[in-house]
């Protein structure tokens, strides 16, 4: 079937020429006596780490424009960001208070654990049906029986706070691209850029610049989830029809009545979906930022996780499952409820938020009543189930009858699996690896891809990082094609068979709900900390994006396709081998390309179970707070991500010119 | 006396490109050989229209023939890569872009083929938002909107969202919304196209029936051919970017500029678009009631056939200038390609 032409001989020699030169690499290094092929000399490294760290500090010390200096400028984002963030935190957790330490005196106690469970029923009735309501309900009670309230409504308010800066600000950048194309140029990289650096690299110089603290964890999740907003607002706003844009401008309108009352209200529906992922990357980003002082459900998980606490790094990280599922549901069907057009129940102002008025009522009813009740403000304590000890017997239990099967399955894996992909990766001498990365780009996207590649993989070269960038290429790598062998198939399944695509998507959806940092836990109970703990937990994050992407390519191939095809005979499989794969080709490359970007952006959090790769440089930056060596490191994960995204990309291209979808 | 001229365009180019402003700098009347060889795309070129007041003028074209980009450079929606539009004697492109606000405001309004319709509203604050963008008083607008959503017959379904009418009734609201500021010059960009053709043939009647009341200068985009007969006033057909005649339909199908417009003429019932007056023989008196010379020769073939002798023709004074009789319309009806 494969035909050889000399193109292909070419490529296949190549590859099998660096495989070799990978495994015989450091022999090879050995018996020339030129171990620099394989070892990149320290001499030569340029110390990035130390030029930036230098700089930091003098941001930190000496920076000012005229006498504001660097400090002030920060020191005020910071009170702009802390004030709102008190409220809500002393209204959902810590009440309002008079005084200090033991002379404390309660003005006001925290809104009542009913209100809280109430206003989200209420929110459930309003954005959907009972059926969302019963279900946010159930679990904002799951968070208080099971102890979990207060920690939860920390990590709550963060959110609250979190998401309408991050999504107004969003809003407003992408506003500005919208009307610049200028502007949108020179945001678009730097956004990729954001998107791509791991959260923990940009967190070592944000705790220099806003300290240890709940502050510097909200400015580090704005930062994280601002950008999808940004980009899904410009986006939204250029796919408004022509004609509504036409039409507002033949209407008479200025500049701003057309933004704000022709596109964004047009746009409305796409812009709230931007919302509910800036919710849930803030989410995820609130629980990873309890490193730098978040507190709340991430803080618990982090602290069991450390103590290797099952049992409550367990029950901790459900408790986030559950705050994430019901935020998720809520905000989704808002978004819905936002697209679909209502019409205006008549009457006063009550009768039309009878809920909102509810829930007030409520509220006054439990401060008041309160006074002399406690269980009207708190949950009672002694009324909490833990089941810590279940999940600790639990595992006990796993570890003491399946130890030998679970050592098997790792070892196996390690040894026919991982190793070897580790040993070639390291083994090929670098010069060599540089050459065929600029050949592949230049293969796939011309000369400019291949200056792109090869630049960025010289840099992280020249910073000394080649070995660990290799582990994590190999850890990565591995995941992905675990993912990939994993995922597609099972997209693919999904798409041919409705009742297996019920199932897959419901597990997709939780996948996908879930925050990275609750992958490890289960994990790490039944395979300890090291190498193949990392790529089970990588796979189960990064798996979504394959599914979903196979199953919306092979969904997506027209039906005239499908239909002469069984004109012309074809049996099932060679439907499917022939028509269907092919044509979903250029999804299927996409889908790939966003599970490696998750991937490395899981990669670490996966440091948490000791890998050796730039994850780990990385979070030792943070402990240690070094800002050179972070940013260095979480700059050079980025440069990874950047490569493989822009290879994979033109090879999509490429696919989709092939077959006349683009050109 | 001839009506005064409302709307025109001189010698009016678009070209897309990078390089297309120094095309035109360097030779102002570039060929379509020029203008490949450039690397530049001629969306329209050197059309030069004059729109009479009242007059239903028809832009008619195949897709991609530039009509769509006609429209918008008239309405200064596009901005001309060079030209002149004239709207009532006064340069359109030279306008601020506060002027140009004011006459939107005011003096055009616009009807798309799609509807254009804002998701998020209902049928009255559909029709009511040229209004609330220019901070009319409230009740005044309501009124106004009120009035024009009866005009176009959708009383009753002031409350719903757009997304709950058909098609037809969506281009009822999108007409009304259009007509709701009182503008002198109404564009229409295939405002029938996407729609079934039966509503299609309703529409074309309301739109005769209200263009019989209000008198509005219309700009009317189409691609049908057979539409354009039947509701214009003159037709300007366009190729290419290019406008290749202008004319009444009428005189299309008597005297088609070039092959492609006869191409166009070919399939249409010659009875529908010729009058009485076009093929009667002057000078002939006929008995029985005499026949406007304006009447299309299908609205009386019958008539015509079923008389023995010819019937008198009158001109718009009601004088007699010729007869017809059965032969010229067995002519229209049967005739082969040169009915003149």
């Amino acid at each position: 079937m494969i035909r050889l032409n000399r193109s292909r001989i070419v490529i296949l020699t190549l590859v099998v020429v660096t495989i070799l030169l990978g495994w015989f690499g450091r022999d090879l290094g050995k018996t020339l006596d030129a171990r620099w092929l394989t070892k990149f000399p320290s001499a030569w490294v340029i110390p990035f780490k130390s030029y930036i760290s230098s700089a930091m500090t003098w941001l930190i010390e000496d920076a000012a424009l005229g006498p504001v200096s660097f400090t002030d400028v920060t020191r005020a984002i910071a009170w702009l960001i802390e004030q709102p963030y008190n409220l809500v935190l002393t209204l959902l957790a810590d009440g309002f208070v008079r005084g200090q330490g033991n002379e404390a005196q309660v003005i006001l106690p925290a809104i009542s654990w009913i209100v809280v469970i109430a206003a989200v029923i209420a929110l459930g009735q309003y954005c959907r049906d009972w059926a969302l309501a019963a279900l946010v309900g159930a679990c904002f009670i799951y968070l208080a029986v099971f102890g979990q309230w207060d920690s939860a409504m920390v990590t709550l308010a963060s959110v609250l706070i979190a998401v309408p800066i991050g999504a107004g600000g969003g809003l407003m950048t992408g506003i500005i691209a919208y009307r610049h194309p200028t502007f949108e140029r020179i945001i678009s990289p730097i956004l990729d850029l954001m998107q791509t650096i791991p959260i923990f690299a940009y967190l070592v110089p944000i705790l220099f610049m806003f300290g240890f603290g709940p502050i510097s964890a909200l400015v580090a999740t704005m930062i994280y989830a601002t950008p999808p907003m940004v980009r899904i607002t410009t986006l939204a706003l250029k796919a408004v029809d022509p004609e509504i844009l036409d039409f507002g401008r033949m209407a008479g309108t200025t500049q701003r009545q057309l933004m704000w009352r022709v596109l964004v209200p047009s746009a409305s529906h796409s812009l709230m979906v931007g919302v509910n992922q800036v919710i849930m990357l803030t989410l995820n980003m609130v629980i990873i930022a309890s490193m730098i002082g978040a507190g709340g459900l991430g803080f618990d998980v982090l602290a069991a996780l450390r103590r290797l606490d099952i049992g409550a790094g367990f029950e901790a990280g459900i408790a986030i499952v559950v705050l994430a599922i019901a935020i998720d549901r809520l905000s989704q069907s808002f978004a819905e409820r936002m697209g679909q057009v209502h019409h205006e129940i008549p009457g006063t102002w009550i009768t039309r938020h009878r809920r909102t008025v509810l829930v007030l009522v409520l509220l006054v009813l439990t401060w008041v009543l309160g006074q002399f009740s406690p269980l009207l403000l708190e949950y009672p304590e002694n009324q909490t189930i833990t089941t810590g000890a279940f999940w600790d017997d639990t595992v006990k239990y796993l570890n003491v009858n399946y130890f030998d099967t679970f050592e098997a399955i790792k070892v196996f894996f390690l040894t026919w699996f991982m190793i070897p992909i580790k040993t070639v990766l390291l083994g090929i001498p670098w010069p060599w690896a540089i050459a065929m990365l600029t050949l592949l780009g230049w293969h796939a996207g011309g000369w400019r891809l291949a200056l792109l590649c090869g630049g960025m993989a010289s840099l992280i070269l020249v910073s000394g990082l080649w070995s660990k960038a290799m582990v994590t290429v190999y850890l990565c790598g591995a995941s992905v094609i675990l993912a990939t062998l994993i995922g597609v198939p099972l997209g693919v399944l999904a798409a041919l068979n409705k009742r297996a695509g019920a199932v897959i998507n419901l597990l997709i959806d939780t996948l996908q709900t879930l925050p990275s940092f609750v992958y490890l836990i289960p994990v790490v109970m039944l395979f300890r900390v090291g190498d193949f703990t990392a790529l089970i937990a990588i796979v189960l994050y990064a798996l979504a994006p394959a599914v979903r992407y196979a199953a919306h390519g092979v969904r997506s191939v027209s039906g005239e396709l499908i239909e002469a095809g069984l004109v012309s005979g074809c049996t099932p499989t060679q439907l499917l081998r022939h028509i269907r794969l092919p044509m979903a080709l250029p999804e299927i490359l996409l889908g790939i390309n966003q599970t490696i970007m998750l991937a490395l952006s899981m990669l670490v959090i996966t440091a948490l179970v000791g890998t050796r790769d730039l994850g780990q440089e990385v979070y030792i930056a943070l402990t240690k707070a070094d800002t050179g060596r972070g940013l260095v490191a979480g700059l050079s994960i980025a440069f990874i991500a950047i490569i493989a995204d822009r290879l994979i990309n033109a090879g999509a291209r490429q696919a989709r010119i092939r077959f006349g979808l683009e050109n | 006396m001839t009506p005064k001229t409302k709307l025109s365009c001189r010698n009016v180019w678009k070209l897309y490109g990078p390089k297309a402003e120094s095309l035109l700098r360097q030779n102002p009347n570039p060929s379509a050989d020029d203008i490949r060889k450039a690397g530049v795309i001629g969306a329209v070129r050197s059309a030069n229209i004059d729109i009479a007041e009242g007059e239903i003028f028809i832009i008619m074209g195949l897709s991609g023939s530039g009509k769509s980009t006609l429209v918008r450079c008239l309405s200064r929606l596009i901005e001309p890569t060079a030209g002149e539009v004239l709207f009532d004697d006064a340069d359109l492109l030279s306008t601020s872009e506060k002027e140009l606000i004011e006459i939107r405001r005011h003096k055009m309004g616009m009807v798309f083929q799609h509807f254009a319709l804002l998701p998020h509203l209902t049928v009255l604050q559909n029709v009511m938002f040229p209004l609330t963008i220019q901070a009319t008083p409230k009740p005044e607008a309501k009124a106004k909107a009120r009035d024009v959503v009866e005009l176009v017959g959708l009383k009753g379904r002031e409350d719903n969202y757009p997304r709950e009418l058909s098609g037809g009734q969506q281009q009822r609201v999108g007409i009304a919304r259009s007509l709701v500021t009182e503008p002198d010059l109404w564009f229409l960009d295939e405002p029938f196209s996407a729609l079934d053709p039966l509503i299609r043939r309703e529409m074309q009647d309301e739109f005769l029936r209200l263009q019989e009341r209000l008198h509005k200068t219309i700009v009317f985009i189409t691609h049908d051919f057979e539409e354009a007969v039947r509701l214009a006033d003159r037709i300007a057909i366009m190729k290419d970017g290019e406008i290749i005649q202008i004319a009444t339909p009428e005189e299309l199908v008597m005297h088609p500029a070039t092959d492609y417009v006869a191409e166009f003429t070919r399939h249409i019932p010659r009875s529908k678009v010729l009058t009485v007056g076009g093929v009667m023989t002057p000078g002939v008196k006929g008995e029985g009631e005499p026949i406007p010379q304006s009447t299309r020769v299908s609205d009386v073939a019958e008539r015509i056939i079923a008389a023995d002798a010819p019937i008198p023709v009158s001109d718009g004074n009601g004088q007699i200038v010729g007869g017809i009789d059965r032969k010229a319309v067995a002519h229209v009806l049967f005739g082969a390609g040169d009915a003149a």
